[in-house]
C-alpha cells in the first residue's frame, strides 16, 4: 500500500491528530512498511473463513437494571481541565 | 533504609514472608520499610516506579499485622505489590503512562486491585510503562526508560517493564502488569522474573486502561510461579462490571498438581536462525530433562508463525484507535492552551498529549478501519486470527503444552531498534501468538547469557488451563532464593 501526503492527511484529520509537515513525510513513509508489510496475510486463501469477532465465551450477559451512583457528578467533574459548578466547559461552539 | 536485616527469602516470596510474620520473626511494617528503602535506594537508576505509596504502605502495614495476629487477615497479607500505570485505583494517580492523563486521578478501583486489596495485599506504588501498554521496551517519552537491574544499559522490556524490573531490583513482592501481546512475559523474561498471562477474559478487565480491547489481560510478575499462581487466584472470576469476564469457576491455582505422562510440543521455530545460541541451548537441555521423565517432546512446526504479527498489529491499532478516542481534552486529562475551537481542542489536545508510538498506531489503526480499508485489513486478519485459533487449539487438543523461549534474545540496548518499528515489533513473535488466540502463558526464568542476561522458557496451555500450565511451571522453574 502506497500512501501518500494527501491520505495521511485525510485519518490525521478522521484521528483527531495534526502534525507538522515534517511528521506528516515521515508517517508517509512509516505506514507505507507497515501497511505493506501488514499486506503478507493476503497469502492466505480465507475465502471460506468467517472473521473472529468476540474472544469471550460469554454469551448474553444480563442482569437486572439497578440504579446506581456510580460516580457522583461532583467526582465526575473532578479530574476536568476546564469546569463551571455543573459542566465541562470548551470553547464555543455556536456562533 | 531499615536498621533491621530483612532475609532475602521473604523479599522474594510471599508464602515466606507471610510465614516469618506469623512466626513472630518478621514485622510487617519493616518488611515495608525495608522495601520503600530499596526504592530509594534503586529507583533513581531504574526507573520502575512514577509514584511510591510509602505512608499509606506503612499504615496498611500496622493494620494488617493486626489481622495477622488477630487470625483474620486474607490470602495476600504479608504481600507488598506495584501496579502498572494502566491500573485504576481510587483518589490515586493514573497516567497510562502518557502526557494525555496529566494529573488524571482515578474516582474508583478496577477490580483486580480491589481484589488484591481485599485479600490484604499492601499496594506500594505505580510503575512506569511504555505510553498506553504500546511498545516492547518501556522508553516512556514522558516517564522517561526503564532500566534493566541486571545491565542498566539494556531494557527491561515493555510493556510492563517497570512492574519486571521492579520484581528484578526486589522493590517489592511482585507487581502487576497488563499483556495484550506480551507486556508480561517479555519483561519477566528480560528480567529473570516470573510473568503470567492468563486465559482471555479470565481475571475482569474493569480498571484497566483499554488497548486492544480483543487481547488485553491482566496478569502478575513476581519471583516465583507460587506467588504468580496465588495472585491469579485472587484476581480472576466473574465480575458484574465487565460483561466479557469469564464465569468460570476459578481453581486453587497455588496447589494444583500435575499427573501422567505429558505430551510437549516444541515450537520448530525456538531453533530458528534469529534465536541466539544460548537461548537453544538452554531449551535443549530442558527437552532432554522432559525426555529423561518420560514425557513425549515434539517439535512442531506452526506454520501460521509468520503471521501472527500482521494479525496482531492490524487489530490492535484498530482497537486502539477505537478505545483512545475517549481521550480529548474536553472531560480529563490534558488540554492544550492553544485551543481556539472545539476541533483544535480535540486536534491539539492529543497531538500534544499522545507520545509518537501512540499517534502511530491511532493512524494505522484508523486507516485499517476506514471504509475503503476494512475489508481489506480489519476483516481480512479477523478471519486470519480464526485460522490461528483454530490451529492452535488443534495443536493443544493433542499436546499438554506448546513451548518456545519467550523472546529470541535477551534484553537489547536501550539505543537499538530505534528507527525501525518493525524490527521492534518482530521482538513480539513467540508471545503475541496467546494473545491471538486468547489462551494462556507463562515465562519462568531458562538462563542467563555469558553477560548475565536473563532469559526466559514460555510454556502455553489451552483455555482456561492455568492449572496445569501453573503446575508445570513450578516443575521447570530455576529456584530464585540462592
Amino acid at each position: 500500500m502506497e500512501v501518500n501526503k494527501e491520505t495521511v492527511k485525510k485519518i490525521a484529520h478522521l484521528s483527531r491528530l495534526q502534525f507538522t509537515d515534517q511528521e506528516e513525510d515521515k508517517l508517509v513513509g512509516e505506514m507505507t512498511n507497515i501497511l505493506s508489510w501488514m499486506e503478507k496475510l493476503n497469502e492466505l486463501d480465507t475465502t471460506t473463513v468467517e472473521p473472529l469477532i468476540h474472544m469471550s465465551a460469554e454469551l448474553n450477559v444480563v442482569r437486572e437494571d439497578i440504579v446506581k451512583d456510580e460516580l457522583p457528578h461532583k467526582n465526575a467533574l473532578l479530574n476536568a481541565p476546564k469546569k463551571d459548578s455543573d459542566y465541562f466547559r470548551v470553547p464555543k461552539v455556536i456562533e | 533504609m531499615s536498621s533491621v536485616s530483612i532475609p532475602a527469602e521473604v523479599t522474594k516470596s510471599i508464602s515466606a514472608s507471610r510465614k516469618a510474620i506469623e512466626g513472630g520473626s518478621l514485622s510487617l511494617t519493616s518488611l515495608v520499610q525495608h522495601f520503600i528503602g530499596q526504592i530509594e535506594l534503586h529507583n533513581p537508576k531504574v526507573n520502575a516506579f512514577v509514584a511510591v505509596y510509602g505512608n499509606e504502605a506503612l499504615a496498611e502495614a500496622d493494620r494488617i499485622e493486626q489481622k495477622i495476629k488477630a487470625g483474620t487477615a486474607g490470602k495476600l497479607a504479608g504481600a507488598v505489590i506495584g501496579i502498572k500505570d494502566v491500573l485504576a485505583y481510587q483518589n490515586h494517580g493514573l497516567q497510562s503512562g502518557s502526557k494525555i492523563l496529566d494529573n488524571f486521578v482515578s474516582q474508583f478501583t478496577g477490580t483486580a486491585v480491589q481484589r488484591l486489596i481485599d485479600a490484604d495485599a499492601i499496594i506500594i506504588g505505580r510503575q512506569n510503562c511504555d505510553e498506553f501498554a504500546m511498545g516492547s521496551a518501556s522508553k516512556n517519552p514522558w516517564f522517561g526508560t526503564v532500566k534493566n537491574f541486571a545491565n542498566p544499559e539494556k531494557v527491561a522490556g515493555g510493556s510492563s517493564g517497570g512492574s519486571a524490573a521492579a520484581v528484578q531490583a526486589c522493590m517489592c513482592h511482585a507487581s502487576i502488569g497488563s499483556d495484550t501481546g506480551g507486556s508480561v512475559r517479555q519483561p519477566a523474561a528480560f528480567t529473570g522474573t516470573v510473568g503470567l498471562k492468563p486465559t482471555y477474559s479470565r481475571i475482569s478487565r474493569w480498571g484497566l486502561v483499554a488497548y486492544a480491547s480483543s487481547f488485553d489481560c491482566i496478569g502478575p510478575i513476581a519471583h516465583n510461579v507460587e506467588d504468580s499462581a496465588l495472585l491469579l487466584e485472587v484476581m480472576a472470576g466473574a465480575d458484574t462490571h465487565d460483561s466479557t469476564c469469564s464465569s468460570k469457576p476459578v481453581d486453587a491455582y497455588s496447589k494444583a498438581e500435575l499427573s501422567g505422562k505429558l505430551k510437549i510440543a516444541v515450537l520448530k521455530q525456538s531453533f530458528s536462525e534469529g534465536v541466539q545460541p544460548e537461548i537453544k541451548n538452554a531449551l535443549n537441555t530442558k527437552i532432554e530433562h522432559w525426555k529423561s521423565l518420560g514425557y513425549t517432546v515434539e517439535e512442531v512446526d506452526f506454520s501460521l508463525l509468520d503471521y501472527l504479527l500482521n494479525i496482531y498489529y492490524i487489530i490492535t491499532t484498530a482497537e486502539a484507535s477505537s478505545n483512545l478516542s475517549r481521550f480529548d481534552g474536553v472531560r480529563y486529562g490534558y488540554r492544550s492552551e492553544k485551543a481556539t475551537d472545539l476541533e483544535s481542542l480535540y486536534k491539539l489536545s492529543r497531538s500534544e498529549g499522545f507520545g509518537p508510538e501512540v499517534k502511530r498506531r491511532i493512524m494505522l489503526g484508523t486507516f485499517v478501519l476506514s471504509a475503503s480499508y476494512y475489508d481489506a485489513y480489519f476483516t481480512k486478519a479477523q478471519k486470519v486470527r480464526r485460522l490461528v485459533k483454530e490451529q492452535t487449539e488443534e495443536l493443544l487438543s493433542k499436546y499438554d503444552f506448546l513451548v518456545c523461549p519467550t523472546t529470541p534474545t535477551v534484553a537489547f540496548g536501550i539505543n537499538e531498534k530505534v528507527d525501525n518499528p518493525i524490527e521492534m515489533y518482530l521482538n513480539d513473535i513467540f508471545t503475541v501468538q496467546a494473545n491471538v488466540c486468547g489462551i494462556p502463558a507463562i515465562s519462568i526464568p531458562l538462563g542467563e547469557n555469558a553477560d548475565k542476561l536473563p532469559f526466559g522458557l514460555q510454556i502455553m496451555a489451552g483455555a482456561f488451563q492455568e492449572s496445569k500450565l501453573l503446575a508445570f511451571a513450578k516443575q521447570n522453574e530455576i529456584s530464585t532464593l540462592a
